[in-house]
């Protein structure tokens, strides 16, 4: 699996920096006193695990918008729902500690009262079928949307409204209470993850490490999917869809398979994010959530891969720190970006060289497909 | 005219009048009113008027409140309705420092008071130098007597047709005296009416079965409240046969003809929130539509539409009930104006890279929802409706539609027929259409395809700001208003079929009336989401939405 790095610069120094930190980082939290200056405070370490989730989370757009050309506005939903699975978990582990001290039912439910667990809340007793929840939910949603879209041959921005269209319904049924996953306020209050108590310090520096390793594998199976045969067909169709089409190559099947794939990566990314961040709730469904996962790929630098894991690293640092130093203007630079990278930077940040160099030559209009 | 005003309340009031000053008044009271004679009516009214001087200090004191009462409904004085209904609603107050009678409108801290016997205003009075005056249940319901048989001589139809209505309502003998009284002077026929029907359903009451019958079959097919609910008591409680068989017949049709007036009126509203979509959708339609353009902004588009409705009125405090004639050009300009300077600095840039517009138009409209945030506040700004905007247009007392809703219906139709017409009758038009069928042709014709693009942009951007001065009329004003269009308006615009003006208007009002119909089914969230869903079932199997382009204008 070593051999996909091949070839790939960008993607090698990233893997390199992400290990080395999934290393260094823990030691510097858990070896050194919290008064030393290179000491890492457990907060900033959950800190950073959010960011790699995030950057597994674009890693999934830039495979589907970088590679297949699909300009997806709806993959937070594939990520919620992937949160949602491990927070239905994270929910029944609370058992009777919760407000209520109900063994049977989540708080919210007891506030509603609802005298059982719905049918589709069973089993998320055991981590397991959570587990597989957060993949296999996302895929087959992914399944289902592909499955019409890429049949009926929906393309371009339709696919990408139609994109947004799912995830804005989603998130209007996830806020209803009758919905059964807490409405308005989502899943919240965990105590524990298999046996480990959220609030532990070991356990978050467990969790960063988890999702740095995530991210690694993550990256692997991207690049391996990327460099294969189908990959190669998967830009083709990108880049001339009738034309692989009438070479013979079914559009739909390879369309399909990549977008189940990236929708299962968005769901881990979302099930390893939300242990971290303690909520989950409809608002990780909302449009411009999944818009701005869009912009994190644009601004790294889309169909590269390291890219988008660089984009979203890049834009959630600066995002968190003008949200502290000038919460009223992070909204204007986010906005900013977007009309700035696609006037400027059709190669983002790490395509820096390219897009100079493009510029230069009289022929600079054949940039990437639209 | 004030003067006089003044003058003859003096006259009455003899704790004044001491003095030499008195006699003074007096003769400026006569020559004044001499010299106002062609206007002044009132002079005498005002004589009348100020019984209440009298009457009211009396009201608050319990030991002369009943007699007070009596007299002051027997008074004939030109403003003793008003100050029945003042008394009733409880903002009759004396003033302590003279018992003058007075209006009081509660402004802040202190009220604002009106001298009751001439409607001159008396300033502010602090809330310890005015006193209320009190009454209880029994004199309310006197009160309320009173004041239907006094409107029922009142000059204005409305006031008379709301006192016959108010009298139904409750029947009593006093009521129905004063309804037969007046009944034969009655020259207006929806008084007559009501009037009639008051006494008709009197009749239900009589002990003689013939009376009730020929009762029943007067009041025919009315859909009152006050008439179902007699029916259906004639219906289970009586015991002669007749009686009861008729009243439920009667009632059998009145339903009937209740449940279509529901579903005229479900009709409306769907009719209503589709002329919404539309209006917000038919902007898209031009960028979207007819130049390909994703414009994600567009929903901002209609913010600053009813941005500048809000600031309109601000500016102008006094001319509400113009403003929005005023805003409707304005809010064109100002988003326009927006519109080309988007399309100048950004998406000119980007012609055939759709996916990358429709990134740099969402980044624009977080900018331009921020900036809203930031200059003027992150909370809903008040826009108020016009006089002539608010209020019910009723047709039967059972179905009743608001008049904003109406207005912005037809208002709709008269964008969307305004558009049509610049589109296929104007030079500007006619360009617009070359351009964006076959570009090349046209600039190779001499269109200047760079500037009918700006332009272009430009008049769909003002339409949507247009769209937003209606949409103040509905719903709340605020920086992230035009989020909540634009899924909508996109869904609109594909479900009729892009580039046809014709399918947005028809998608935009079926997918209203779809959703109104689903509502009472499955509540508005859910009716919303299966509206999404069905929306995205549709284009997947129907891409090019229900009204596709043929022929050239198809483009490929």
């Amino acid at each position: 699996m070593i051999n996909v790095m091949k070839g790939d610069r960008g993607g090698q120094i990233l893997l390199t920096l992400i290990l080395s930190a999934a290393v260094v980082l823990p030691c510097l939290n858990i070896y050194l006193p919290a008064d030393s200056p290179w000491h890492v405070s457990t907060y900033q370490l959950t800190l950073l695990g959010k960011y790699l989730c995030f950057a597994l989370l674009a890693l999934s757009v830039d495979l589907v918008w970088g590679y297949m050309g699909f300009l997806t506005l709806g993959h937070g939903a594939f990520f919620a729902l992937g949160g949602y699975a491990i927070g239905m978990y994270l929910m029944r582990q609370v058992g009777d500690r919760g407000v209520y001290g109900n063994p049977d039912l989540p708080d919210f439910m007891v506030f509603l009262n609802w005298e059982q667990l719905p049918w589709y809340w069973l089993g998320f007793d055991w981590f397991a079928i959570a587990f597989v929840a957060m993949l296999f939910v996302p895929g087959l949603l992914a399944f289902i949307f592909g499955w019409f879209a890429f049949r009926s041959r929906v393309n371009g921005v339709y696919l990408s409204i139609i994109s947004q269209a799912m995830t804005y319904a989603l998130m209007l049924a996830f806020f209803r209470n009758e919905f059964g996953f807490g409405g308005n306020n989502g899943l919240t209050d965990f105590k524990e993850l298999l046996g480990f108590s959220l609030s532990k310090d070991s356990t978050r520096v467990g969790l960063f490490v988890a999702s740095a390793l995530a991210l690694v594998v993550g990256y692997l199976m991207c690049r391996w999917i990327t460099a294969s045969r189908a990959g190669r067909v998967v830009v083709a169709i990108r880049d001339a869809e009738n034309r692989a089409r009438f070479l013979g190559y079914k559009v739909e099947n390879y369309q399909l398979l990549v977008l189940v794939v990236s929708a299962m990566l968005a769901g881990l990314a979302g099930g390893l994010y939300v242990p971290q961040a303690g909520i989950i709730n409809p608002g990780e469904f909302s449009p411009l959530n999944s818009i701005e996962i869009v912009i994190w790929v644009a601004i790294g630098g889309r169909s590269t891969l390291y890219g988008a894991v660089f984009g979203a690293l890049l834009v959630n640092f600066v995002k968190s720190w003008f949200t502290a130093a000038f919460p009223e203007f992070w909204i204007f630079v986010l906005g900013a970006l977007f009309v700035l990278t696609t006037l400027w930077l059709p190669y983002g940040v790490t395509g820096l060289g390219k897009s100079l160099s493009i510029r230069k030559k009289p022929t600079g209009k054949e940039g990437l497909p639209a | 005219m004030r003067s006089t005003d003044k003058s003859s309340i003096l006259k009455l009031h003899p704790n004044i009048l001491l003095g030499s000053k008195a006699h003074l008044t007096i003769v400026l009271t006569i020559f004044a009113q001499l010299f106002f004679l062609p206007f002044n009516a009132l002079a005498q009214e005002n004589t009348d008027n100020a019984v209440i001087l009298e009457i009211a200090p009396k009201l608050s004191d319990k030991k002369t409140r009943n007699s007070a009462l009596e007299q002051l409904i027997a008074s004939d004085a030109p403003m003793s309705r008003e100050w029945l209904i003042a008394l009733l609603d409880g903002v009759l107050y004396l003033r302590k420092s003279d018992s003058l009678p007075v209006f009081a409108e509660k402004k802040g801290k202190s009220f604002k008071i009106v001298n009751a016997s001439n409607g001159n205003h008396e300033g502010e009075a602090g809330r310890r130098e005015v006193s209320k005056i009190k009454i209880n249940n029994a004199i309310r319901g006197k009160l309320r007597a009173a004041i239907a048989s006094i409107s029922l001589k009142d000059d204005d139809v409305e006031v008379r047709l709301q006192a016959v209505k108010t009298m139904t309502r409750s029947l009593n003998d006093s009521d129905l005296a004063a309804i037969s009284e007046y009944l034969p002077e009655e020259s207006d026929k929806r008084v007559q009416k009501a009037m009639q029907l008051a006494l008709n359903l009197a009749d239900l009451s009589d002990a003689d079965d013939q009376i009730i019958i020929d009762a029943v079959n007067a009041i025919g097919i009315n859909t009152d409240d006050t008439v179902t609910q007699k029916l259906r008591e004639l219906s289970t409680q009586t015991e002669a046969p007749e009686v009861a068989n008729a009243a439920s017949e009667s009632l059998t049709v009145i339903e009937k003809r209740i449940s279509l007036y529901e579903k005229i009126e479900t009709l409306f509203f769907g009719l209503s929130l589709g002329s919404v979509l539309a209006m917000a959708a038919i902007g898209l339609a031009i960028t979207f539509g007819v130049m390909g353009v994703i414009n994600m902004a567009h929903g901002e588009m209609i913010m600053l539409g009813a941005y500048t409705t809000w600031a309109i009125q601000t500016v102008l405090p006094a001319f509400i009930e113009y403003s929005l004639f005023i805003a409707v050009p304005a809010a064109f300009l100002v988003a326009f104006m927006v519109g080309m300077i988007i399309e100048i600095l950004v998406i000119r840039h980007l012609y055939g890279r759709p996916l990358e517009t429709l990134l740099a138009t969402f980044g624009i409209s977080l900018i331009l929802q921020q900036t809203v945030r930031t200059l003027i506040s992150p909370q809903n700004v008040p826009v108020s409706n016009p006089a002539w905007m608010s209020g019910l247009w009723e047709i039967d007392p059972a179905l009743s539609l608001a008049i904003n809703r109406v207005v912005i219906f037809f208002f709709c139709l008269f964008i969307f027929f305004t558009l049509m017409w610049l589109l296929k009758y104007t030079n500007f038009g006619l360009k617009v259409r070359a351009v964006s069928q076959n570009r090349q042709m046209a600039r190779a014709l001499g269109a200047k395809s760079g500037s009918i693009d700006a332009l272009t942009f430009g008049l769909g951007a003002g339409i949507a700001g247009v769209a937003g001065v209606a949409l103040t009329q509905l719903s709340n004003v605020g920086p992230n208003m035009g989020q909540a269009y634009i899924v909508d308006s996109f869904m609109v615009v594909v479900f009729g079929g892009v580039g046809n003006l014709w399918g947005t208007l028809l998608a935009g009002l079926s997918l209203g009336v779809f959703n109104k119909l689903l509502e009472p089914w499955a509540g508005a969230v859910v009716a919303k989401i299966v509206v999404l869903v069905f929306i995205i079932m549709f284009i997947q199997k129907y891409p090019k939405g229900l009204f596709p382009q043929k022929g050239r204008a198809a483009g490929d």
